[in-house]
């Protein structure tokens, strides 16, 4: 089993090309960027460029979208030997991906499909893990996607999934707390139970992020401001957790910069409030 | 059901909408179930109208979206990357419209510049760094982001209208044979059309290096006084474009720095 990430609690935004200057000519006030690994993982060009010159500025997060954790017929090898690839080249602060799956024989969704909650599940996820971890040679980090559906006939609760799954591989956990809100929102549970449940001492990285109200779903769009709702549950994830490094997430409808640094501001804030508390309570 | 079966029927109903797999998931699946396949079928229209601006642009709305959506129904997604996804439209193109050869060589085009993007890089080799080649066992290696294909229509003029966002020409057929290249220079992906014979030049030296096997292809051609001057005026103008990428010898295999 690969050593744990170092803890790391500074804040941070996703990069996206809409930043690409901001970031290669001015300094931007942020403790790390995080990249999503694919759109890095090409032969060459500008893409690989700007990753090194941005490396050289800030510390990386690689977060995954497509290792398909959950696949029934394991891993991509192509995929993994090129992911590897790019994590020996960025040296990054953390490597990530998302419990689900997307690939089921020589079909790839490219979405973050629900894996059911089941022991066969676990024990398929769990192996997958440790060959990703093994071929990586370090612990990678699983997001909890937004869900819109319970697949299959549920043994146990997702946050008893990803308990069990970091006991049995020793990963670590990248927290979407507007993810929590979403799936909670849409299947009926409690998101304070997520967080009571889930192995505080595996989080090592937050997002946050927008959604959108579908006709009878939440939608994790990202494509909006982080809502009020999810800034109460990062709070409440925050004084559960303690400082863990934090960024906001954006895909769609990208804003100006400062506006997502504005963003950032709120959580600094928050971790500032935290911190506060919990130095008040230590004395 | 197992994690398999699972995952066989949730690729069911993506793919083909299967009532049968629908059932599957149970009867409060239904709002989840669309939510699935409205990202499923939305993120690959988006992949494909991002690979394909300018035909977009030339086919018009809804025929580019009837055409993305007959691509989708047949081609399922296999590759762990998007990007390649649409790599293969422009047999979907060619099937739906077959007599429109401006528009089978208008998404080569932007097929082609995409995948020179993120070729591998190469470092050019410069004009000053031939003065000590030893020409007869030189094997010119061109740039690892070079592709090339036939010309029969104008393809490359209604490309760079829609590109600078002038009225594109309406589609014609060249006079004359020729050949288009897309390559990258620096992290800039580029687009030129060559003569035939240029054009032929450089497929002869993507599958033969030799400049010694060249220039006996430009004297077959051109005959022994035209070619020599020929082969230095096509030299001259792929190093300015930075289409040469290394130069090896045969015989030594020693390799150029540059």
């Amino acid at each position: 089993m690969p050593a744990s990430n170092p803890l790391f609690s500074g804040y941070g935004v996703g990069l996206r090309k809409e930043h690409y200057r901001d970031f290669l000519e001015t300094a931007v006030p942020v403790d790390f960027v995080e990249v999503i690994s694919e759109n890095f993982m090409v032969d060459g060009g500008q893409p690989r460029h700007i990753l090194r010159r941005v490396r050289e500025r800030h510390p990386v997060a690689l977060h995954g979208v497509s290792m398909s954790i959950g696949s029934a017929d394991g891993l991509d090898r192509d995929y993994l030997r090129r992911l590897k690839a790019l994590v020996d080249e960025t040296e990054p602060l953390f490597v990530s991906d998302h419990l689900s799956w997307s690939r089921i024989g020589r079909f790839n969704s490219h979405d973050l499909l629900p894996v059911p909650y089941t022991e066969e599940a676990l024990d398929i996820v769990c192996a997958n893990i440790s060959m990703a971890q093994d071929a990586l040679g370090r612990t990678m980090l699983f997001e909890n996607p937004s869900s819109y559906l319970a697949v299959g006939a549920a043994a146990m609760t997702e946050w008893e999934f990803i308990a069990a799954m970091c006991r049995r591989t020793g990963c670590e956990l990248l927290l979407d707390v507007n993810n929590v809100f979403v799936s909670a929102t849409n299947h009926g549970f409690d998101a304070l139970a997520f967080l009571d449940g889930i192995p505080a001492e595996h989080v090592r990285q937050i997002h946050l992020a927008g959604h959108s109200q579908g006709v009878d779903l939440l939608i994790d769009t990202h494509d909006r401001e982080v809502c009020s709702d999810v800034w109460t549950l990062y709070a409440r994830a925050i004084a559960r957790l303690g400082p863990v490094a934090t960024m906001i997430e954006r895909d769609g409808d990208i804003p100006a910069l400062a506006s997502l640094l504005d963003e950032l501001s709120i959580a600094r804030r928050l971790g500032a409030i935290d911190a506060h508390a919990r130095a008040r309570v230590a004395a | 059901m197992s994690l398999a079966q699972l995952q066989r029927d949730f690729r069911a109903w993506l793919v083909d909408g299967s009532d049968d797999a629908a059932r599957s998931f149970g009867a409060g699946a239904a709002a989840g179930l669309t939510v699935y396949q409205n990202n499923y079928r939305a993120q690959l229209v988006g992949c494909i109208e991002q690979s394909f601006p300018r035909v977009h642009a030339w086919l018009g709305d809804d025929a580019f979206l009837r055409a993305a959506i007959t691509h989708i129904d047949s081609h399922p997604p296999g590759a762990w990357t998007l990007d390649v996804y649409a790599r293969n439209f422009d047999e979907t193109l060619t099937a739906l419209f077959p007599d429109n050869p401006d528009l089978h060589e208008l998404a080569w085009i932007e097929n082609a510049l995409s995948e020179a993007f993120v070729a591998p890089d190469a470092e050019p080799v410069s004009i000053d760094a031939l003065s000590a080649i030893d020409w007869d066992s030189a094997q010119l290696r061109l740039s690892p982001s070079l592709m090339s294909r036939a010309a029969t229509t104008n393809a490359d003029s209604i490309w760079t209208a829609l590109q600078e966002e002038r009225e594109p020409p309406d589609g014609e057929m060249l006079a004359e044979p020729a050949g288009l290249i897309v390559w990258r220079r620096g992290f800039t992906s580029c687009l030129k059309k060559v003569d035939a014979l240029e054009y032929e030049a450089l497929v002869h030296l993507q599958s033969d290096g030799s400049f010694v096997a060249l220039c006996d292809m430009l004297v077959d051609r051109l005959g022994e006084a035209d070619a020599i001057a020929k082969a230095g005026a096509l030299l001259a103008g792929w190093l300015g474009n930075e289409l040469i990428a290394g130069v090896d010898h045969i015989a030594s295999h020693r390799h150029q720095s540059n």
